[in-house]
């Protein structure tokens, strides 16, 4: 039953994050006063993908067909162990937050290998830029996480989520500051707009777009639809470990429909606060970068030195 | 057990002599080299996982050396565990080596050479495992040393070689030095040289702490810490690829071997403040060896130098062991130190598979440069697939067996909160933030290698050219080895609940009585505070993948189309158009300019009259260490100015000679009177 409830669980994950997507355009298109499209688009075009043949280089290798697939599964693993209605999934205990940061590396690895593949310079670009931005991101964000993992003493997210639960709305400096480093981490490593920009294809500021230029068809939506995973395994992340309020913590109906419902709504907020931020704010230059990210690494050594000296019980 | 332990060394001593025996009877086979050296390793693994399993300690006495100093010889669990990992080394080798020397076989006094000092380096290894007393230490630390400066100058005929190997064993006797003071401090407030005498010797804190940082400075030279590492990415690269993967793979492990062994054995009692030393040392060996490793264009100097990053992940994480040893927390230390020595195993498994990956590519395209090289995976598939693994090993991905050593390494940094001391605890976490920092930098570093050296459109001709090795055995080799990373990546309670042996031995205690070391999880602290259970995520892919590709294919059907690489309508696409290891590396070389020594020169020859057109443009990047010119050079300059003074005396005159001689004769004349 557990099982099953995992599997539905992860199905679910998976199935409404092109939704995600949608619901984001649509907060941006209104912000910037365009027409957007239908919240389905995302899965319209994802469908509209998977009938379309493949068009793949003469020089491509097999790791450049097989790639997509090992991202997608390496997200499907990474969402089926993040609680998402319910906090005590049995899949969380395969794996904990250390795991699914490794999860996310085992993507990022692939994807940058097979933007090298084709041997064009903009795959290589967009490699180059993602493992830089990625090995800036990846302390940052381990930096925010342990300071949630070091108040709870444990990594595993079912038991740092159960442990905000018991405490209760208390004001902690350090959530403060780990908060706002996942943010900005989430926005460097989803590629969202201050650090690179999704729908951009302008050969000198594209990143993410430059190393999956070359893939079409089905392989474009398991990589689009693994992006689509990606952005919303950080929203939940983030709203469920420092907002974890309305979680299912048993699995009966009215609980579970309760949870989903507050998910919605905690995600519809984070879109919200997400299209407001990508309006506000422009691009940076790439070499900016490294500043944007050392201050997310910043507040997250400010996170675990505040729950050190303030909050620790000794 | 012994015998076993004892039959591997002396199996790899008469691999050596075979060789020789050769030049002078050419009817012995030169094959019998690897037949021997095969069982060495494979009588090494046999008592390295006896050793373990049975975890007890084994001891002799041989009546070698001098009269009045018998060698002692003890085998404990320690001994049997780096037993385990030269065994498997050495047995990988023995496949690899026949086809990998074939054209040496053909000079039978070089091969006598090679193999003469190989069997003497992985015997002498094998001794400094065995010793149980100073003396005989020494000895075998020796002969390991001063049989690989022979093997790093095998290739002498080019001058860059023989400087390397110079350096090489200059270090390595400064280092030798080094750990003989320790061992001296040691035994002068004990009765002999024994290990039994050294643990019982009552030292003050003042010594013990003189003695820590000679062996540590000694072991560190040859483990090639930062910043005493530069001789490591001279000397490993050049010796033949097995030999640097022995070296790189297993001989620093030998070292850490020593540095654990005078540590957490022989010192009567650990101080947190060494560990704090051992942290911040391994911390800055491991961010700058992958941020240099990152920068070489050549593989195996690049291989060489992320030995040094993961060196400095292990002793980052034995500091963190002893800092919980000091501190009264032995289960924490266990941790710590099960994590410690799991990633020398693991680094050891696929820093060799690397180095052989880079051989069998050294021997195909006579390449090493990775801007030189390029699609090597449709030509060399098998090949690549192996390299793959390594690469995903080193870059710690999750379900391979890097992952678990770091992953473990991590959940001993987060239980800093058990701590008293605030300074301690706030660095303790900003050192586990430079260890992501190391595991993203070297994920960066792998792709940058795999894409290069595997991927894209070959940049020369040599690439171009390259074949598939046909030979079944020197692929066996790396294949055994990728094999291991995977298994014990799925199933790493299986060298874990050897490795627990080996902490219970050192520090006295295991790993806490909540922990679980299943066949499908590992927790190793408790179920509620972590667990990873890489068997179960494994399924849980397949399942994901499976039905992925089910409905992708079986149900949709469409066909693939080929056709050229879009080149935006310009046309003409050519392999120098690729991205090469100094454009993908340009960011980060930015980003962390402080950390090196960058000369980047841009010459432009501009067309004759006009002074805008650009005729031709040559860019050239040079990288150097910072410890090469702020450490080395200034002691290098020191030595020879001294020497320089000291060589005054030499005036060649035959009466200044006289003068001495009379001079020395009145000063003894004066003494003995």
């Amino acid at each position: 039953m557990n099982g099953l409830m995992a599997v539905v669980q992860t199905a679910l994950f998976v199935a409404l994050s092109p939704l995600l997507m949608g619901f984001l355009k649509f907060c941006k298109c209104w912000l910037q006063n365009r027409r957007a499209p239908s919240f389905l688009q995302p899965y319209r075009d994802l469908l509209k993908l998977t009938y379309k043949q493949p068009v793949i280089s003469q020089e491509a290798s097999w790791l450049f067909c097989v790639a997509p697939y090992l991202i997608f599964t390496a997200m499907i693993l990474a969402a089926s162990v993040v609680p998402f209605i319910a906090v005590d999934q049995p899949t969380s205990a395969e794996a904990d937050v250390i795991v699914l940061v490794g999860f996310f590396a085992f993507a990022r690895f692939f994807l940058a290998l097979a933007g090298l593949d084709i041997g064009t310079a903009f795959g290589g670009m967009g490699s180059s830029r993602e493992m830089t931005i990625s090995s800036l991101a990846e302390p940052a964000m381990l930096m925010a996480v342990f300071t949630l993992t070091m108040t709870a003493s444990t990594t595993n997210l079912s038991g740092a989520i159960e442990h905000v639960l018991q405490e209760g709305l208390i004001l902690r400096p350090s959530f403060v500051f780990a908060l706002f480093a996942l943010i900005l981490v989430t926005m460097a490593e989803t590629g969202r707009i201050p650090v690179d920009n999704p729908t951009t294809h302008l050969e000198l500021t594209m990143i993410h777009e430059a190393m999956i230029l070359e893939y079409s068809g089905r392989h474009l939506a398991l990589i689009e639809w693994a992006s689509a995973l990606k952005l919303m395994l950080y929203g939940v992340l983030i709203s469920n470990i420092f907002f974890p309020w309305g979680i299912a913590e048993s699995f009966t109906l009215s609980a579970l429909g309760y949870g989903l419902l507050a998910i919605l709504g905690k995600l519809v907020f984070l879109c919200i606060f997400l299209a407001l931020a990508e309006t506000a704010v422009a691009k940076m230059r790439l070499f900016r970068v490294q500043e944007y990210l050392g201050f997310a690494y910043l507040l997250g050594v400010l996170g675990m030195l505040s729950h050190i000296i303030l909050e620790s019980t000794r | 057990m012994l015998f076993l332990a004892y039959s591997a060394v002396i199996f790899s001593f008469a691999s050596g002599s075979i060789a020789l025996v050769h030049v002078f009877k050419p009817e012995v086979h030169q094959q019998w080299v690897f037949w021997l050296l095969g069982l060495s390793g494979f009588a090494a693994i046999l008592a390295g996982v006896g050793g373990l399993i049975t975890s007890q300690t084994y001891l002799d006495t041989l009546n070698l050396g001098l009269p009045w100093l018998p060698w002692h010889i003890h085998f404990d669990s320690l001994s049997a565990l780096f037993y385990l990992i030269i065994g498997i080394a050495v047995f990988s080798i023995s496949f690899y080596a026949p086809h990998y020397t074939h054209a040496m076989q053909k000079d039978a006094q070089g091969f006598a050479v090679l193999s003469l000092f190989t069997g003497v380096f992985i015997g002498g290894m094998l001794l400094v495992l065995l010793a149980d007393d100073a003396f005989m230490f020494m000895i075998a630390w020796e002969l390991m040393s001063v049989a690989s400066y022979f093997l790093v100058a095998f290739d002498h005929e080019n001058s860059a070689n023989r400087r390397a190997a110079f350096l090489y064993l200059l270090m390595a006797e400064v280092g030798a030095l080094l750990i003989i003071l320790a061992f001296g401090v040691m035994a002068s407030f004990a009765s002999d040289f024994t290990f039994d005498a050294l643990r019982a010797s009552h030292l003050s804190t003042m010594w013990m702490s003189v003695a820590f940082i000679l062996a540590l400075m000694g072991f560190g030279m040859k483990a090639g810490l930062v910043p005493i590492h530069v001789w490591l990415p001279e000397a490993h690269p050049v010796a033949p690829s097995h030999i640097s993967a022995l070296m790189s793979g297993v001989m620093l492990k030998v070292a850490i071997y020593g540095l654990i062994r005078f540590c957490f054995d022989l010192l009567p009692e650990v101080h947190w403040e060494w560990g704090v030393v051992l942290m911040v040392i391994g911390t800055l060996s491991a961010v700058s060896g992958i941020l240099y490793a990152m920068m070489q264009q050549n593989l195996k100097r690049l291989l060489a130098y992320s030995s040094v990053e993961n060196i400095g992940i292990i002793v980052m994480v034995l500091g963190l062991s002893m800092i919980f040893l000091a501190n009264n927390y032995p289960e924490l230390a266990a941790l710590g130190l099960l994590a410690a020595l799991l990633h020398a195993f693991n680094h050891a498994l696929f820093k060799n598979l690397l180095f052989l990956g880079a051989g069998i590519i050294h021997h195909q395209t006579h390449e090493l440069n990775i801007d030189m090289l390029g699609g090597l995976i449709k030509r060399m598939p098998k090949t690549s697939f192996l390299f793959l693994i390594g690469c995903m090993s080193i870059s710690s991905l999750p379900l391979f067996n890097g992952f678990v050593s770091e992953w473990l390494a991590f959940q001993t940094a987060l239980r800093v909160d058990v701590l008293d001391n605030g300074v301690l605890r706030s660095l303790i976490p900003v050192s586990a933030a430079a260890l992501a920092l190391t595991a993203a930098l070297a994920a960066a570093c792998f792709v940058n290698v795999f894409g290069l050296t595997f991927l894209g459109v070959p940049r020369s001709r040599h690439a171009e050219k390259a074949k598939e090795i046909n030979d079944k055995s020197m692929l066996a080799a790396p294949a055994m080895l990728a094999g291991f990373c995977f298994f014990f990546g799925i199933f790493p309670s299986s060298i874990l609940h050897l490795i627990d042996n080996v902490a219970k031995q050192l520090i006295g205690s295991n790993l806490p009585a909540q922990s679980v070391l299943s066949f499908f999880s590992i927790a190793p602290l408790s179920a509620q505070q972590a667990s990873y259970s890489p068997p179960l995520i494994l399924v849980g892919a397949l399942m994901a993948a499976g039905v992925c590709f089910w409905v992708l294919h079986r149900k949709l059907k469409t066909s693939v189309r080929i056709a050229p690489t879009w080149d935006c309508g310009f046309g003409g696409l050519t392999p120098r158009m690729q991205y090469t290891s100094s454009a993908f590396t340009m960011p980060l070389r930015r980003i962390f300019s402080p950390a090196f020594l960058i000369e980047e020169t841009i010459e432009k020859t501009m067309r004759s009259h006009t002074q805008t057109n650009v005729e031709q443009v040559r860019y050239s990047l040079h990288i150097q260490d910072h410890s090469w010119i702020h450490l080395y050079q200034p002691v290098e300059h020191g030595v020879n100015r001294v020497a320089k003074q000291v060589g005054r005396i030499q005036t060649g005159n035959i009466r200044t000679y006289l003068g001495y001689s009379l001079a020395t004769l009145i000063l003894l004349l004066w003494v003995v009177s």
